[in-house]
């Protein structure tokens, strides 16, 4: 934030400047406004650029080095989703197909196709604007499911019905219900902030060939449909692995175990294959990701109650 | 529709997209569902030749072309019905024939395509640029493809749509023997219009719709044919009595309005209409309220309560006058998908009664099954729907995808 609050003081300086010309002939008037603007562009760049750098190399070294202490769970479990984050930070937009391999306590099993777009929103203070696109089962294809992610808010969410070309605002308070009959929730899948839970360090322990950071969050969000969850976030790349779920009676209900990570653009890392079990039901869902693009020039117009007409 | 006419127009968008279609690779997609249908009707018809079992298949299928990421394409949806009794129920239709353009915040749209406007569950007031198929359904929810240009653009203070609607789709009707149906059948050979252009009067709409923040509004205009006819009862060539549909030219102001705050959804609509010389009001609304994970399981209930008004009372052209609706929606949010609806339909003066009840579910990838019942009860001869108080019925169809 600091390092936007000189540059916002300049335009009041220019904004002077601008009434001081105001009597010259319109020519001018229009040149200094550029050499003005300029100006301004030059001094913005002069004072962001070396800010954001001394910033971002404070970040890297805040979240590699200095973890807050075991004597203070807490704040070393928020430091650790900070850092999960932050190296998300910067994606743009992402679009992937996935798929969900249903089954249930008796072994049937049953199929769904999706395409999901993102577009990442930076600010903090609000979740990302996701599209969701439904191919199969194939009577509900070209069903779309539209949210604009609110932290502690329920999300704005519009369903596209294609049979009736409806768009309809839905109610989205529920986001813990199962999704399209599987074993992930709609909570479990939409975009990840800090600000969702509360944390508490546990404790370090191995997980696979990696170690991991065990932490306990609690989701902040009044409808969540969980107590608590536990999460295995690796210390290299923080990246989740496991995350255990808590009903609200506090049993276990689900384990999801996340595996293929792959990286993209040497910067973010995306799980490929997410399992659900569920231990209530013994139902499982595997959630299969198909090659994700990043940066596909996806804008806010793509993410409009028109746009979910025609996703394709 | 004039069939010549329909052959017409499809040839001269054929041409328009053969120009337009560039030769780059595209992405196909064909999709479609076959669905037969079984009816049962536990009362007597009133009419000679309506039958207790009625059979008929329907089938629809959606080819899809795509270029330029999709900021191109083309879409066909012909859509069929064979009936074993009714014959104007065994129909065809090209639901959708439309070649699109998007530039950034602008989209364009020419050829046959489906709109829908509104909020409400019940009552579809303001929605009115495609005309009601309603041999498929009679909840007014199907729809016949309506030929247009379209343009539309989504700028930060709102979305904007103009509807260029340059020929009329006149209402479908059941047969004698078709069921439900009125006593006296309406005749569409005797159609008649207001305007001397008659099907080709050119209609024109233009809606504005924005979301502030939990409020979702759309205003509307329509100037055009009236896609609700006005049946006046006279005698045909042979001497018997029918409805001859007749449609006025309109002007429409509608608004929609909807609040969604938490579980609590709070929805109006309603249009302001001049036709012939009069004004008149129709207006409804009312709330959806969702119960989540009800007895700590995965099933929601939802409630529906509407209230559906016409400021002219009780009349011959309308259903809905003085009518309120109390629906419950049960959905176990299961793999297969199942939800049911029972929806009850009271005429706050006629004192008339509808009980709907509507099922469905996914059999294993490709099959969905929906079961609806209809009961109409205390119809007395001054309500509308009074023909339909014999007409009960219990209707299967299972659908396979592909």
């Amino acid at each position: 934030m600091t390092r936007f609050s000189i540059p916002d003081a300049t335009p009041i300086v220019a904004l002077t400047v601008n009434l001081k010309e105001e009597n010259k002939s319109m020519r001018i008037k229009t040149l200094n406004a550029c050499t003005i603007a300029m100006a301004w562009f030059l001094a913005a760049m002069l004072i962001a650029v070396p800010v954001s750098i001394t910033a971002a190399t404070a970040e890297e070294l805040a979240g590699l080095e200095t973890l807050p202490g075991a004597d203070d769970p807490a704040a070393r479990g928020l430091a650790i989703a900070r850092e999960t984050e932050r190296r998300d930070a910067g994606f743009g937009d992402s679009s992937a197909t996935m798929t969900m391999l249903l089954t249930n306590a008796y072994g049937e099993t049953s199929e769904r196709e999706l395409r999901n777009l993102i577009l990442e929103v930076t600010d903090e203070s609000e979740g990302d604007w996701s599209l969701i696109i439904f191919d199969k089962p194939r009577d509900v294809n070209g069903t779309a499911l539209l949210s604009y992610a609110h932290i502690l808010d329920p999300d704005d969410q519009w369903m596209y019905l294609p049979a009736l070309k409806r768009v309809k605002r839905i109610s989205s308070v529920n986001k813990s219900g199962p999704f399209m009959g599987s074993e992930f929730a709609f909570e479990d899948f939409s975009s990840q902030e800090v600000g969702k839970y509360s944390y508490v360090w546990l404790r370090d322990e191995a997980c696979g060939e990696r170690t991991c950071h065990v932490t306990e969050r609690t989701p902040l969000y009044e409808h969540s449909g969980y107590t608590r969850q536990i999460a295995w976030t690796d210390t290299t790349d923080y990246q989740p692995r496991k995350i255990e779920f808590y009903d609200r009676k506090n049993q276990l209900l689900k384990t999801l175990t996340m595996a293929d990570y792959r990286l993209y653009s040497d910067q973010f890392w995306r799980s490929h294959d997410l399992f659900m079990e569920n231990h209530q039901t013994g139902k499982t869902t595997r959630l299969t990701w198909g090659e994700i693009a990043f940066q596909t020039g996806l804008t806010d117009s793509d993410f409009t109650t028109n746009a979910i007409k025609r996703a394709r | 529709m004039d069939k010549r006419q329909t052959m017409r127009a499809v040839t001269v968008l054929w041409g328009c997209l053969s120009l337009t279609a560039p030769a780059v690779a595209a992405d196909f997609e064909f999709t479609g569902y076959l669905e037969p249908e079984l009816q049962a009707f536990p009362n007597k018809g009133n009419v000679q030749g309506q039958k207790r079992w009625n059979s008929s298949v329907a089938l629809e299928l959606t080819f899809e072309a795509f270029w330029e990421k999709g900021d191109q394409y083309i879409v066909f949806t012909p859509f069929g019905r064979l009936d074993a009794q009714d014959g104007n129920r065994s129909h065809a239709d090209i639901r959708e024939l439309k070649y699109a353009y998007i530039q950034g915040d602008w989209e364009f749209r020419i050829g046959f395509d489906k709109v829908f406007w509104g909020v409400t569950e019940v009552a579809h007031l303001v929605d009115i640029i495609n005309q009601t198929d309603t041999v498929e359904s009679i909840d007014g929810e199907e729809k016949l493809g309506q030929p247009m240009v379209a343009i539309s653009t989504v700028q930060d203070f709102g979305v904007f749509d103009f509807y260029l609607l340059p020929y009329f789709r006149e209402r479908t009707f059941p047969s004698m023997s078709g069921r439900p149906a009125f006593d006296i059948p309406v005749d569409e050979t005797l159609t008649t219009y207001e305007s001397d252009d008659k099907r080709q009067h050119l209609d024109f709409a233009v809606r504005y719709s924005n979301t502030f923040e939990d409020w979702d509004v759309g205003v509307s205009y329509f100037q055009g044919t009236s896609r609700d006819p006005i049946l006046l009862p006279t005698f045909n060539g042979p001497g018997s009595l029918v409805l001859a549909p007749f449609y006025a030219q309109i002007r429409q102001a509608s608004i929609d309005v909807q609040a969604t705050k938490g579980a609590w959804l709070y929805k109006f609509e309603g249009f302001v209409r001049r036709e012939l010389k009069e004004e008149h009001v129709q207006a409804t609304g009312g709330i959806e309220y969702t119960l989540y994970r009800i007895f700590e399981s995965s099933s929601d209930v939802g409630i529906v309560a509407e209230y559906i008004w016409d400021d002219r009372g009780a009349n011959a052209r309308n259903i809905f006058a003085n009518d309120a609706v109390l629906g419950l929606r049960w959905t176990p949010n299961d793999t297969a998908s199942t939800a049911v609806l029972l929806a009850t339909t009271v005429d706050m003066e006629t004192k008339a009664l509808g009980l709907s009840l509507e099922a469905e579910r996914r059999f294993g990838n490709d099959y969905f099954a929906s079961l609806e019942a209809r009961f109409f009860e205390n119809i007395p001869a001054s309500d509308p729907l009074f023909s339909f108080s014999n007409d009960d019925f219990i209707q299967l169809r299972v659908a396979r995808y592909f």
